[in-house]
């Protein structure tokens, strides 16, 4: 195993820069684009302690611009892991019990191969070299990795957005070996909508003048304006109109009156160019391209003869699934459609929607209820299976 | 905890092993004690989050949903038994509800309360007031259970709905449980509640 590298200089020296596999030329990713990736990168992180029998191990998914910090400070902003409310110590993921891996999805851009990634061939990063990839190209990657680290059966996996849709991948390919399933606000597929502001976001970076066709690296430029109107835009998806209101409903920002220009007068203007401008300093706007464009691929029954419940056939894995009242982006009818493709193949399922005005992004968030769900679900999957 | 007694009585009726659909499941109660004690392969539809969170933290199968809504959604002949206990008087489609459930069980098992029971006629009769009882506690106004049946009108829309019943029960007001002749007037009028077991009849399967 060597060290991941990052391309970015790490402000956060003392965090956790986590690990990675490197896998050689014998051990190559055949994509579902038919193309080969050889040698490739999985970078990971781990928390707690692996049992004995080897039986206590979750793998956590994340979303679209989340990585492997998932529980300890990210290496390039030193903030605190994506989901600390839920994985750590005491948590419902509760790290002194289970064994938790996270995997920087393959097309990412924390340490496994991907855009910015140095392309062996050439000697330089890939840009648009890269191959196009899907969700399942990802969960193939971190199977990979399992097989690396000895790791036969998940006692669960879970995750919320994308972080659900590999979730459901995972036991859709590999169903033998997890145990247990824990989708969170997500779906068997993107929706035209959900593919409409995605194209919005790639739009939005290759307008920008210094995306140089995706060659921006060896230019020494980033398109950080580009990149940060796309998640701009993604971001009001990610909230509901009415937690928009009452965040900032019409509040001005520091002054007294409209302005009469186009500086942000309103809150809700800083903010959101507040999370365009932070996003850059972290995330490859290439990755972004990529990662999109493989969600929006995503259509679990179309893989399966454009039936859902067949992708789930004979699945003995037991599933929780997870939706919130507002989530626009994955409304609960998606959940839903889910659930009743699991019952209609006779899998083991529960579903649970939870009240919330806080739209997508709850599944990050401070969410009672879905802490509640998540721990009886894992307590109750973990006595099933013997683990202490 | 015990189970309570109409639970009790419709566990009775399930045999072991069987792939089981309770429809408005609450916490979980009766579900739980069939994995228990008959090794049962159990499911569950719930309206409350806080039911099904209860339900999911025992180990058990459960969806949050609306048998009035959902249940379309379920494949047919899936299970051995579905269950509707206490349930049918409060959703907005009766009629509908059980020819779903007739579909997707092999037998379908409906515990409610008796609308003909003597207290409830005799509150009307004599003090002119919508009846408040031990299993119907609410005020009119506040009342989940909006589609009220007697047991005869509950044997007839079975009649309609093509099942026929396998086996009928009569709940006492001492919590007890005794089979009855569903067509007779008595149990109508003593019975705070039933349970029947149902199942397709000979006549609608060739249907």
């Amino acid at each position: 195993m060597s060290d991941p590298i990052f391309l970015r200089p790490l402000t956060a020296p003392d965090a956790d820069k986590g690990q990675a596999v490197a896998f050689g030329p014998d051990r190559a990713l055949t994509l579902d684009s038919g193309r080969v990736l050889a040698p490739w990168t999985q970078a990971y992180m781990t928390y707690g302690k692996l049992n004995a029998a080897r039986s206590n191990a979750i793998l956590v998914c994340h979303a679209l611009t989340g990585d492997q910090f998932v529980a300890s400070a990210h290496p390039v902003t030193g903030k605190p892991g994506w989901w600390e409310t839920m994985v750590g110590p005491g948590k419902p993921i509760d790290t002194d019990r289970f064994f938790v891996i996270c995997a920087n999805v393959i097309g990412g851009c924390m340490g496994s191969s991907g855009p910015a990634e140095i392309n062996p061939a050439t000697g330089s990063p890939y840009g648009l070299d890269f191959p196009l990839l899907t969700v399942r190209d990802m969960v193939r990657a971190q199977a990979m990795l399992l097989d690396e680290l000895g790791i036969e059966k998940l006692l669960c996996v879970t995750g919320g957005s994308m972080g659900g849709m590999q979730t459901l991948q995972w036991a859709s390919s590999y169903p033998e070996r997890v145990v247990s399933a824990v989708p969170i606000a997500c779906a068997a597929r993107h929706s035209a909508q959900n593919i409409a502001f995605h194209e919005v976001g790639r739009q939005a970076i290759m307008a920008d003048p210094d995306w140089c066709g995706g060659a921006y690296a060896e230019k020494g430029v980033q398109p950080s304006k580009g990149l940060a109107v796309a998640r701009m835009a993604a971001h009001i998806t990610y909230l509901s109109e009415a937690a928009l209101q009452r965040k900032f409903g019409r509040n001005l920002q520091s002054r007294s009156g409209i302005s009469f220009a186009f500086a942000p007068d309103f809150q809700v203007e800083s903010y959101l160019h507040h999370q365009g401008t932070s996003f850059v300093d972290r995330f490859d706007a290439n990755s972004y391209l990529y990662i999109t464009r493989a969600m929006d691929y995503f259509d679990l029954a179309a893989d399966h003869g454009g039936v859902l419940a067949e992708a789930f056939r004979g699945a003995k894995t037991r599933f929780c699934l997870i939706s919130f009242t507002s989530d626009w982006l994955f409304p609960t009818a998606e959940n839903k459609r889910v659930a009743h493709a699991l019952n209609a193949a006779a899998a083991t399922v529960s579903f649970v929607e939870i009240e919330t005005d806080r739209g997508h992004d709850a599944f990050l968030l401070d969410e009672p209820q879905m802490f509640a769900t998540m721990r009886g679900f894992l307590g109750a999957v973990a006595s099933r299976e013997g683990v202490a | 905890m015990a189970l309570r007694p109409d639970l009790a009585a419709i566990a009775e009726m399930i045999p072991p092993g069987a792939r089981v659909l309770d429809v408005g499941c609450g916490d979980g109660a009766l579900l739980e004690h069939l994995a228990a004690t008959k090794q049962v392969d159990g499911r569950g539809l719930e309206l409350s989050q806080q039911n099904v969170n209860a339900c999911v933290a025992r180990g058990l199968s459960v969806v949050q949903g609306d048998a009035d809504a959902d249940l379309g959604e379920y494949p047919s002949q899936v299970f051995d038994v579905a269950i509707l206990s206490q349930t049918i008087q409060a959703t907005r489609n009766p009629k509908a509800v059980l020819g779903d459930l007739l579909r997707i069980g092999r037998h379908v098992v409906v515990s409610l309360p008796n609308f003909g029971h003597w207290k409830v006629r005799f509150a009307l009769l004599a003090r002119g007031r919508m009846p408040r009882t031990t299993t119907l506690c609410y005020e009119w106004y506040d009342t989940p259970n909006i589609h009220l049946c007697t047991i005869a009108d509950f044997v007839d829309l079975a009649r309609k709905s093509g099942a026929e019943i396998a086996q009928a029960m009569a709940l006492t007001p001492d919590g007890s449980t005794r089979p009855m002749r569903p067509q007779a007037w008595i149990p109508n009028f003593l019975a705070e509640g039933a349970i029947f077991l149902l199942r397709p009849s000979a006549q609608s399967q060739k249907m």
